[in-house]
C-alpha cells in the first residue's frame, strides 16, 4: 500500500514523522497515489458508500447509547425517550435504524456487483473472503441491535433465532441456555446482545481495514476483469475516485435521507412499536427484510437442523465461491452465459425474500423449496459447469483497449487475449 | 444450450407469474382497510390543529377511561407541531388530572393535581386490574399505538407504498375499526363480551365495545358530530401521539433534500471536470 506512494517528505516535521512512523506514505499510497483501474463503473463506488455507512451507523448509534437502557423494564421508554424527548433523537434513531438498511441494500449490490465481475476470483479470493466474514458480523451486528428497541419484534424475533441452536444434537439446549443467559430470552439476553451489538461494528470495522488492504495488494478488479497492464490503464486515486465516490456518496444519502425522513418505518415492522411480552406471541414473526431470503431458506425444510443447516450453508457456500467458478475468464461481460444465469439467481434471491415475508404455508412452502434447490445449484452446479461448458466472449487485451474501443467484441483477432481459445 | 436457456427463462417467467398470484389466493384473510385522507401525509404533511384539539377532546371523554397514554406528557400538548394549546390551557388541563406527587415527610405516598412535566395517568392500576374490568382484554396504550398497526400492503402495493410515501397504515386501520362495527351476521356465534367487527386485524370479533356515537362528544366549532368525524378525528389524534415529531422531521426533511440535490449536482460538475480528460 505505502509502495505506491511517491510522496517524499518536506518539512522537517514530516521527516521526522516519517522516519519513525511511515503513517504519511500509507495513507498516500492507499488514498491518494494508489492506481486505480481508470474503467471503474458506478457499482464500484458501493465500497465507498459502505464505509460511509458503517461510519454514520458507528457515530449515531454512540450518541443513541447515552439515552438508551439496557433493560427489559425501560428499554421500550427509553427509545420513546429518544423519540420524543431528546433533542433530534428521533431523526438519531429513524437514521440509526433506517441506516442499518442501507447498509444491507449497499451490501448486497457489492456482493452481486462482485459476484457479476468476478471479484472473488484468483488473485483476489481472501479480499472475497474477508468480504463475507464482514457480511456474517453485520448479520449478527443487525440482529442483535433489532432486539434493542424491545418490541414484540425484538423479542419475538431474538427467541426464535437463538432457538435455532437448539437444533443441534446433544449440545443445542445447552448452547440456546448459554446465549440467553437463563431459560428464555430476558434481561441477560438484552444485555449481553448490547454489549455485542456495541462491539461488533468496531470489529468489523477492523476487517474492513483487512479487506482494502488485500485488494489494495492485489489492486481493484474492474469491469472488464483484465489486470492494469500499464500506467496508461489506472489513475491515481486521488482526485479521481474521491470524487466520483463522493458524488456517489451524496446521491445514496438522497436515497437514504428519503427513507429517514418521509417513509422512516417502511422498513420496519409495525409490531416493534408494542413493547415486548413473552405472554403473546405476534401472528406472524417476521425479521427484518435483509434476513427474509435466508428466512426463506430456513423455513424450507420440514426439518428444523435441516433448516438451519442449509440457512447457514446458504452463507458458507459463499466462503468457496473462488473455487466453485470453474470459468478462466473474470468478468461477466464477456460470458454470455453466465450473465443469463447471473440474473436468474438475483431473481431467484428477490423471490426467496420476498417468500420469507409470506406465512410458511401451501403455495409459499413449495416454491422457496424450488428456489432454494436453485439458490444452491447455481453455486454448486451451474458455475463450476459454467466453466468447461461456455464459450466466452473474447477478451479485449488491456483497459485501456477495451476503452477506446467499445466493450471487447469486434475486436481485431490479433487484440485478443487467450481464454477466448481454450 | 439456447434451448436450456429458454426453458430455465421458462421456469423463471412462471415462478413470477405464481409469485403475483399468490397473494391473491391469501387475500382473504386480511381485513380491507379503505384509506382516508389525511393532513398529515405526504411531504409537507402537517397535523391540522383543530382536528388534535378534537381528537384529543374524543380521547379524553371516551377512549381515556379504558386507554392510557404513558409516554404522553401534558407539556406536550403545548409543544410546537401539536395541537397548539396554549401552555396555560395545558396546564389548565393538567390540573383536572390527580397523579402521585412521591412521598410526604412521614414517607407515605402523596397526590396532587398534576402539572406540565407529569405524564397521563393510566386510568388502571395495573394490567391485571384493566384485564378485570375489560372482558379479560387489556386495552392497549395509546403512546404508539398508531404506528403499531398496520394491514399489510401485499404486492405489488408495498412497492407503490415507497413512492406515495404511504406512512398512515395506523391511522387508517383505527378509523376502519372504530367504524367498522356491524351487527353479527347470521351463524356466527361471539362470545360474551365480544363485539362483531370485520375491520379487526386479528379476528372477527373483539372486546371493546363499539366506543363511538353521534352526539356522545360535544364539538364547539361546528363540526358535525358524526361516528365517522370522532373516528377521524380521534385516528389523527393518536398519529400525533405516536409520532409527535412528524411536523419536525418532514419540515427538516425537505431542507435536507434540497441540500443534497444541489451538493450532489455541484459534485457531479466537480467530477466532471476532473475527468474531462479522461477515457474511460
Amino acid at each position: 500500500m505505502a509502495g505506491h506512494s511517491n510522496y517524499v517528505p518536506q518539512s522537517a516535521a514530516a521527516k521526522w514523522l516519517e522516519s519513525r512512523l511511515p503513517v504519511i506514505s500509507l495513507v498516500r499510497g492507499s488514498f491518494v497515489d494508489f492506481p486505480t483501474p481508470k474503467n471503474l463503473n458506478y457499482w464500484w463506488t458501493f465500497g465507498g458508500i459502505l464505509f460511509f455507512v458503517l461510519i454514520a451507523q458507528i457515530l449515531t448509534g454512540i450518541v443513541l447509547v447515552m439515552h438508551y437502557t439496557a433493560s427489559t423494564d425501560a428499554a421500550f421508554a427509553s427509545v420513546e425517550h429518544i423519540m420524543r424527548d431528546v433533542n433530534f433523537g428521533w431523526l438519531l434513531r429513524y437514521l440509526h435504524a433506517n441506516g442499518a438498511s442501507m447498509f444491507f441494500i449497499a451490501v448486497f449490490i457489492h456482493m452481486f456487483r462482485g459476484m457479476y465481475y468476478g471479484s472473488y476470483k484468483a488473485p483476489r479470493e481472501i479480499s472475497w473472503i474477508l468480504g463475507v466474514i464482514i457480511f456474517l458480523i453485520m448479520m449478527a451486528t443487525a440482529f442483535m441491535g433489532y432486539v434493542l428497541p424491545w418490541g414484540q419484534m425484538s423479542f419475538w424475533g431474538a427467541t426464535v433465532i437463538t432457538n435455532l441452536f437448539s437444533a443441534l444434537p446433544l449440545v443445542g439446549e445447552p448452547i440456546v441456555q448459554w446465549l440467553w443467559g437463563g431459560f428464555a430470552v430476558d434481561n441477560p439476553t438484552l444485555n449481553r446482545f448490547f454489549s455485542l451489538h456495541y462491539l461488533l461494528p468496531f470489529m468489523i470495522f477492523g476487517v474492513v481495514l483487512l479487506h482494502v488492504w488485500a485488494f489494495h495488494t492485489t489492486g481493484n478488479n474492474n469491469p472488464t476483469g483484465i489486470q492494469p497492464k500499464t500506467k496508461q490503464d489506472t489513475l491515481p486515486f486521488h482526485p479521481y475516485y474521491t470524487m466520483k465516490d463522493l458524488f456517489a456518496i451524496v446521491v445514496f444519502m438522497i436515497f437514504f435521507a428519503y427513507f429517514v425522513f418521509y417513509i422512516p418505518n417502511y422498513l420496519g415492522h409495525a409490531d416493534n412499536y408494542i413493547e415486548a411480552n413473552p405472554l403473546v406471541t405476534p401472528a406472524h414473526i417476521v425479521p427484518e427484510w435483509y434476513f427474509l431470503p435466508f428466512y426463506a431458506i430456513l423455513r424450507a425444510v420440514p426439518d428444523k437442523l435441516g433448516g438451519v443447516v442449509l440457512m447457514f450453508g446458504s452463507i458458507a457456500v459463499l466462503f468457496v465461491l473462488p473455487w466453485l467458478d470453474t470459468s478462466k475468464v473474470r468478468s461477466g461481460a464477456y460470458r454470455p452465459l453466465f450473465k443469463q444465469f447471473f440474473w436468474i439467481f438475483a431473481a431467484v434471491c428477490v423471490g426467496l425474500g420476498y417468500l420469507g415475508a409470506m406465512p410458511a404455508e401451501g403455495i409459499y412452502v413449495v416454491l422457496a423449496r424450488i428456489l432454494t434447490a436453485y439458490y444452491f445449484a447455481h453455486f454448486l452446479i451451474i458455475l463450476p459447469l459454467l466453466g468447461f461448458l461456455e464459450k466466452p466472449k473474447p477478451v479485449p487485451a488491456s483497459i485501456s483497449e477495451s476503452v477506446l474501443g467499445g466493450s471487447g467484441s469486434g475486436q481485431p483477432a490479433g487484440a485478443v487475449a487467450a481464454p477466448e481459445t481454450k | 444450450m439456447n434451448t436450456m436457456i429458454k426453458s430455465v427463462r421458462g421456469a423463471v417467467l412462471a415462478l413470477a407469474a405464481i409469485a403475483v398470484a399468490a397473494p391473491a389466493m391469501a387475500a382473504g384473510e386480511v381485513p380491507n382497510i379503505e384509506r382516508q385522507q389525511w393532513s398529515f401525509s405526504g411531504p409537507f404533511g402537517t397535523y391540522d390543529r383543530a382536528q388534535l384539539q378534537r381528537g384529543f377532546k374524543v380521547y379524553k371523554e371516551v377512549c381515556a377511561s379504558c386507554h392510557g397514554a404513558k409516554f404522553l406528557s401534558f407539556r406536550n400538548l403545548a409543544q410546537p407541531g401539536g395541537p397548539g394549546f396554549t401552555e396555560d390551557q395545558a396546564k389548565v388541563i393538567a390540573a383536572e388530572y390527580t397523579v402521585p406527587k412521591g412521598v410526604d415527610e412521614y414517607g407515605d405516598p402523596v397526590e396532587g393535581p398534576a402539572v406540565l412535566s407529569d405524564r397521563w395517568p393510566s386510568p388502571f392500576p395495573n394490567e391485571t386490574a384493566a384485564r378485570a374490568a375489560n372482558s379479560g382484554a387489556y386495552p392497549p396504550d395509546f403512546s404508539t399505538l398508531a404506528k403499531a398497526r398496520a394491514v399489510a400492503s401485499g404486492f405489488p402495493g408495498f412497492v407503490f407504498d415507497i413512492f406515495t410515501q404511504y406512512q398512515e397504515q395506523g391511522p387508517d386501520y383505527i378509523y376502519n375499526l372504530l367504524t367498522g362495527y356491524e351487527e353479527a351476521p347470521e351463524g356466527v356465534d361471539l362470545l360474551p363480551g365480544q363485539y362483531y367487527n370485520p375491520k379487526f386485524i386479528a379476528g372477527q370479533s373483539l372486546a371493546m365495545a363499539p366506543p363511538l356515537y353521534a352526539d356522545s362528544v360535544e364539538y364547539t366549532d361546528g363540526t358535525p358530530t358524526t361516528v365517522e368525524q370522532y373516528a377521524k378525528d380521534v385516528s389523527a389524534f393518536m398519529m400525533w401521539v405516536a409520532e409527535p415529531k412528524l411536523e419536525e422531521r418532514k419540515n427538516l426533511g425537505f431542507r435536507v433534500m434540497i441540500f443534497l440535490i444541489v451538493f450532489a449536482s455541484l459534485l457531479y460538475f466537480t467530477k466532471n471536470a476532473i475527468w474531462r480528460n479522461v477515457d474511460h
